[in-house]
């Protein structure tokens, strides 16, 4: 893989390039306290049980759990895809728990990044469309929006194929452009559902390698796996076990 | 810490009409089979809707033109009252004639025939033929309103009705059955045993087909001759194109000013009328197919959108993700199916059109199609296909994000 990571230049004062305040204090991205997701039955099933956690401006976090624990779901409410049953969430300092869905979509459009499992690319796009995709909702114009995603897809390695059309690529390329659609965004926080789960393990470690290096240009990552190698390249390590979270503490991870 | 949302991160998405417009037709161009087969519907509803308006115009143009030709310019005038005795004036070619508007005008009967009449070319031969020649009585105006055609020789004029001369035109069969080919020869007909002199041999009529059957004697002669005042009279005039109705109502009164109710005139149904009612009668049953046509292409194009909505539930979650709001979910999927219908509306214009000419050029006609219509038509598909696509993005702006993007 050819990437060449570069940070990404802040634009405004809540973009990833922005993690340090002006006071030089840490910023924090997500506030979670008492966050809660029960979903009606009948039998209504709670999927996430009131959790508590901080996640700081530039942080790598992993949260593990096995299948049907309620990650996808913690995901999801991160993600503003869904809504909380109870508890407050602040991001980037705004209570997000309750806001419309008009809202929810503009901080979706402008605050978070997705790279999920199964890519979620338009196959029928090609790589520059797709990664452009990623500026449509922002009323980013349409020459700045391909400008952006040709140097999106320079970034990820894929300036060879940014005409490429995405059903013909290869499952680590495919995931590529799915980072570069986010990368492109310039979001606070960058959310991955199981990122890796369709590759094989060459690609797998490149695809990790990317999310490295993007989380050393200051993004804040979050990535939710059920791969213990995945969790150990990351910065902090938070499991969840029948919709309990916790924290794994390493001697080494910064504590929220 | 908690505060209210700050208008700089929260200002809404953006979804601006060039992008949906464009996201909508990428769509659309990936899958130009599909699209064609989803507009199917519309394209035949389109194309019936302009193929039936096409040629009820073309073919209500082709009917006036006849009727304006022959029947619109024809008036017949008979007894409203029949009571034996005759209601028309001795004049009454010279005072049809005063009427503007009338290019020939005359009355004619036909000669009641007791057995004695006998027509033959011989005067001591009786004529070998099972089917009688009947007789007819006709002034000039009534021959020349009936736009004969003549073989040879000519019709009798004013100058033989006024003299009631003994002079007749017979028409092309009963020239056959009296053995009649040509009047070089001055030949003659015996009527009742009286001569009469064969002016001209009718080959064809335009109105009064009678008359090709039989031997036409001027009024006056056959007045003098067979005192037919109980024949069954009627006035035959033939108009300038567009003065029927006119003559029509002014007929009567001029013939009969004092009892003008004893004449009944008959004219033919007004050109604009017959227009619309044709039209009508074309259209109503054309429009019917065509609407049903269109329902079928917008329930076709309803069904599609959905499957479409379905299949793509990954991309609208996508959508989502990236910050669409439910708004601009709902109109990106409206604006593909009115896309579509704009499509089918267009293509089913060209092929409407098509088959308007077509048709046309086959039965000989002049094409006639209100640019109007053409215009309409692709409208008409973008209405369809709106309506259409109503649901289905109201389906797929409800889609719930987070479970299409599981997996």
């Amino acid at each position: 893989m050819t990437a060449n990571l570069e940070p990404t230049p802040a634009t405004d004062p809540h973009s990833a390039g922005a993690a340090i305040g002006v006071e030089g204090a840490v910023r924090d991205v997500v506030v979670v306290d008492g966050l809660t997701k029960t979903f009606p039955g009948p039998p209504s099933v709670t999927a996430l049980h009131p959790c508590r956690f901080t996640i700081r401006a530039g942080e790598y976090v992993a949260i593990t759990g096995a299948s049907g624990s309620g990650k996808t779901t913690l995901l999801s409410l991160l993600g503003l895809l869904d809504t909380p049953t109870g508890g407050s969430y602040l991001l980037d300092g705004v209570d997000v728990a309750d806001l419309d869905d008009t809202t929810r979509s503009a901080l979706r459009a402008r605050r978070i990044g997705f790279v999920f499992q199964a890519f979620h690319l338009v196959g029928y796009r090609t790589v520059i469309d797709n990664i452009a995709l990623g500026l449509l909702y922002q009323g980013t114009p349409t020459r700045e929006r391909r400008v952006r995603a040709r140097a999106a897809a320079d970034q990820v390695g894929l300036g060879h194929r940014r005409h490429a059309r995405c059903s013909t690529l290869s499952g680590g390329e495919k995931q590529r452009v799915a980072i570069a659609r986010t990368l492109v965004r310039n979001p606070s926080l960058v959310l991955c559902d199981e990122p890796t789960g369709n590759l094989d393990t060459a690609t797998t470690r490149q695809i990790l390698n990317l999310l490295d290096q993007l989380h050393h240009t200051g993004l804040t990552i979050v990535v939710i796996t059920h791969d213990p190698t995945i969790a150990a390249a990351a910065q902090r390590h938070l499991t969840i076990t029948d919709g309990h979270l916790t924290e794994i503490r390493r001697e080494h991870a910064t504590t929220p | 810490m908690r505060r209210r949302p700050d208008p700089t991160i929260t200002a809404p998405s953006v979804f601006r009409r060039r992008d949906a417009l464009a996201e909508a037709f990428a769509v659309i161009a990936q899958r130009p089979v599909r699209t064609l087969l989803t507009a199917l519907g519309t394209i035949l509803g389109v194309g019936a809707f302009v193929t039936t308006t096409g040629l009820a115009e073309t073919a209500s143009a082709q009917v006036s033109s006849r009727f304006d030709a022959l029947r619109a310019t024809e008036v017949r005038v008979q007894d409203a009252a029949p009571d034996g005795t005759n209601p028309f004036p001795a004049d009454t070619d010279q005072r049809l004639q005063a009427l503007n508007g009338v290019n020939h005008a005359g009355i004619s009967y036909t000669v009641a025939d007791p057995g004695t009449i006998q027509p033959r070319t011989l005067a001591t031969r009786p004529l070998r033929t099972t089917t009688p020649i009947p007789v007819i009585a006709a002034s000039p105006g009534a021959l020349r309103a009936a736009l004969p055609t003549l073989a040879t020789g000519r019709l009798y004029d004013d100058w033989h009705q006024q003299r009631a001369e003994h002079v007749a035109v017979i028409g092309r069969v009963a020239a056959d059955q009296l053995g009649i080919t040509s009047i070089d020869r001055q030949p003659v007909v015996f009527l009742d045993d009286t001569p009469y002199v064969i002016a001209g041999i009718i080959d064809d009529v335009a109105r009064n087909p009678d008359l090709l059957l039989a031997i036409t004697i001027p009024t006056t002669t056959a007045d003098t001759q067979f005192a037919a005042t109980d024949a069954e009279r009627q006035v035959l005039i033939d108009t300038a194109p567009g003065a029927a109705q006119l003559i029509g109502s002014q007929a009567p009164l001029a013939l009969r000013p004092q009892q003008p109710d004893r004449l009944q005139a008959l004219v033919p149904p007004d050109p604009n009328t017959l227009r619309n009612q044709v039209e009508n009668d074309v259209q109503t049953l054309f429009y019917a197919l065509a609407g049903l046509a269109l329902l079928v292409g917008a329930i076709a194009i309803t069904n599609a959108t959905l499957l479409n909505v379905i299949e793509r539930r990954p991309e609208i979650g996508l959508r989502r993700a990236l910050g669409a709001t439910r708004h601009h979910i709902t109109r990106q999927i409206a604006l593909e199916a009115s896309l579509t219908g704009t499509i089918a509306g267009t293509v089913g214009a060209i092929i409407g059109l098509i088959a308007v000419v077509a048709v046309a050029i086959t039965r000989t006609w002049t094409p006639t199609i209100d640019p109007a219509v053409l215009l309409a038509a692709p409208a008409i598909g973008t209405i369809t296909g709106a309506l259409a696509g109503i649901t289905p993005a109201i389906k797929a702006a409800h889609t719930p994000p987070a479970d299409t993007l599981r997996g």
